[in-house]
């Protein structure tokens, strides 16, 4: 089990101020101008040399997504850093974690991570209905900018960085970087074509870099403690600690900082009392958040918490969200569920999304019922294939992805559904 | 997609709403708001006074507050852009009430990760105490929604009403959330589980114990 001497986020669940005395005295803002002294080259380095990849689901390599930017302006446009604390992702709660517990690590990397790419300026995004933590976000920075850590001469580096905190207002959409960008513009969040990437023309057409929250958060512990340290964590290509959030059918839900590649058994074991029931009681998990397939009991047991890991049972490890299931779980209304979410979320704009989403929606809500022919699951799955990759952003993926990891390992399921609603029907 | 309609626009409510301006402490915050992002992008801080809007409607109707047509125009002139643009936003954004609501909006997670937990018991508390979905109840106290995953599931079933979370609930402890606010009192925030503070494994700490007691400064371990 990972030390507590080794955990980034050590006030993470809030049983210490927020503030920036207690940060101060935690390590926060330590000295942070000598980090910034060691120059834009050796930060990426170093992020790059960690093996930090995305907190937000993708697994992006930090580091390379920061080298991106523009060394210098050849126009005259800005660079923006945007971080994304729109965390709407069923099963995700961390990021809430970190903003309203630990809010100075986030504005510190915020500098350290603007200042790396060379922006002028970070807006920190905020998902609406974290009102309480916005509040507590906005008052972070203005201790920061009452401090001299931000605005001109931030820190004493000589370099000039503002953060702001804009606050969304209740769209899961706007947690795709091209949407958020479209909606701190003050427009609806509609995602935008790629190319242009935002790292050419981004937030107001200039160069911008979105990050997680939580890649920005460990990036001054990462640098203070060295790359070797954070790489030390989990294995090849998945490195580093990690924020899990265990939801569900477990004795103790929670969240709690491990080293990536933890096997799944461990986390539910050591840290959430296990699975309610017991072992044996378990049905399926959905390991990352609600965009990735379940998997079933015998296959997650033992499979580590990391991004190939989890590609290997067929999933993902996405924002780290593990939803666990127990045998009394209705496991078709659990997916029809986050169909309906998908449907309600869609933002309208290809097709293939605003009406699949709604159509595959009402199919899961017959199979739930098993008020359906049996050829229909094909069609279901077939439909899925159709919506996946023909949207511009992912949430088509991610809309059929879920419907196709239950189909794939309950369909005998679906159709004794099917099976006793003819049945019924029939007597 | 979701289905929402404005508000129909009328002479009453030209009548009662056409006059909005923003109270001085308002237009203060309006001002820093606008200077947050750059000279010639104020049509950045649309999401921010919408909210704002919001919340003054909200003071002047003892209600959570909701968007008139009219408060979208005002807006609209004070950021330069078009009327349709402002609409466009304010029917896009969930949080935006475009219809009238209650004092209290009680919006209950129905996600998978609360159903999980029981979020069904607690929509049928709501119910059962005569609240209906997209409607408020006669007294004008409570309008009930059902909302997609608000980011405490490891703490759910979870309700927010207006500006604050109540997690861990069971029907008993909703009940005596909304009897309090009922009586004008304000009930405890966060996590209803006796014994739980924020979203740590209740009743057997597995990490950081040295902070459940002082601030702890672990770097001298490093």
């Amino acid at each position: 089990m990972l030390a507590d001497k080794d955990r980034i986020f050590t006030n993470l669940y809030g049983y210490q101020p927020w503030t920036l005395k207690a940060a101060q005295m935690r390590g926060d803002w330590d000295n942070t101008k000598a980090l910034l002294a060691r120059g834009q080259d050796a930060i990426i380095e170093e992020i790059k040399a960690s093996g930090l990849r995305g907190r937000g689901g993708a697994g992006f390599p930090t580091g390379m997504k920061w080298s991106f930017m523009p060394k210098e302006s050849k126009d005259g446009r800005p660079s923006f850093l945007v971080i994304n604390a729109d965390e709407s992702e069923p099963g995700s709660c961390k990021d809430r974690e970190i903003i309203r517990h630990e809010p100075h690590k986030l504005v510190e990397g915020a500098l350290i991570a603007g200042y790396a790419m060379r922006a002028r300026a970070a807006y920190i995004y905020t998902r609406g209905e974290y009102i309480r933590e916005a509040e507590t976000l906005f008052a972070a920075v203005a201790e920061a900018y009452a401090a001299g850590f931000l605005g001109k001469n931030a820190c004493g580096s000589g370099y000039d960085f503002d953060v702001f905190v804009h606050r969304g207002a209740g769209a899961y959409i706007c947690g795709e970087e091209t949407a958020m960008l479209e909606s701190l513009e003050g427009k609806k969040g509609q995602p935008r074509l790629k190319p242009p990437f935002p790292a050419g023309a981004g937030l107001y057409g200039c160069p911008t870099t979105v990050n997680n929250v939580e890649s920005i958060a460990v990036a001054p512990t990462i640098l203070r403690r060295g790359a070797a340290w954070f790489s030390s964590f989990g294995r090849d290509n998945n490195k580093g600690t990690k924020l899990f959030q265990i939801s569900g059918h477990v004795e103790r839900p929670c969240v709690v900082e491990e080293a990536m590649s933890v096997p799944f058994s461990e986390l539910i074991e050591k840290h959430c009392g296990g699975i309610r029931g017991g072992r044996d009681n378990l049905l399926a998990v959905i390991p990352g958040g609600s965009s990735v397939p379940l998997v079933p009991a015998a296959e997650i047991w033992d499979a580590p918490m990391d991004f190939d890991g989890l590609k290997a049972v067929g999933s993902g490890l996405g924002t780290a969200a593990v939803i666990v299931m127990d045998k009394s779980t209705d496991i078709v209304r659990a997916i029809a569920r986050l169909s309906y979410f998908y449907k309600h979320e869609s933002c309208g704009q290809c097709t293939p999304c605003r009406e699949g989403t709604g159509w595959m929606w009402r199919v899961m809500e017959r199979l739930r019922t098993g008020d359906a022919a049996v050829e229909e699951i094909d069609m279901l799955h077939q439909v899925t294939k159709q919506v996946e990759g023909h949207t511009i952003c992912a949430l088509g993926d991610a809309a059929a992805w879920p419907i196709q990891g239950l189909i794939k390992n309950f369909r005998p399921e679906i159709e004794r559904r099917i099976a006793e609603h003819q049945r019924e029907a029939a007597e | 997609m979701s289905d929402r309609h404005p508000e129909p626009d009328s002479s009453e409510l030209r009548a009662r709403w056409g006059g909005f301006v923003w109270t001085a402490e308002n237009a203060e915050k309006a001002k820093e708001i606008i200077a947050r992002y750059p000279a010639g992008r104020q049509r950045s801080a649309v999401m921010p006074l919408l909210d704002l809007a919001q919340r003054q409607v909200g003071a002047e109707t003892q209600t959570q507050g909701w968007l008139p047509l009219p408060v979208m125009e005002y807006v609209a002139g004070q950021l330069e852009m078009p009327v349709i643009r402002v609409l466009e936003v304010a029917t896009f954004y969930m949080m935006y009430n475009i219809q009238p609501v209650g004092r209290f909006h009680v919006q209950v997670c129905g996600t998978t990760p609360c159903m999980l937990r029981g979020s069904d018991e607690i929509m049928a508390a709501c119910h059962k105490r005569g609240m209906h979905l997209g409607h408020t109840t006669d007294d004008g106290l409570f309008t009930l929604t059902e909302v997609e995953c608000m980011g405490n599931c490891a703490s759910a079933p979870m309700v927010q009403i207006n500006d604050d979370n109540y997690e861990d609930l069971t029907a008993e402890s909703l009940n005596h959330i909304l009897d309090e606010l009922a009586a004008g009192r304000q009930p405890k925030t966060g996590t209803q589980l006796p014994g739980r503070h924020t979203v740590e494994p209740v009743g057997a700490l597995s990490t950081l114990t040295a902070m459940a007691e002082a601030n702890h400064d672990y770097r001298g371990e490093w």
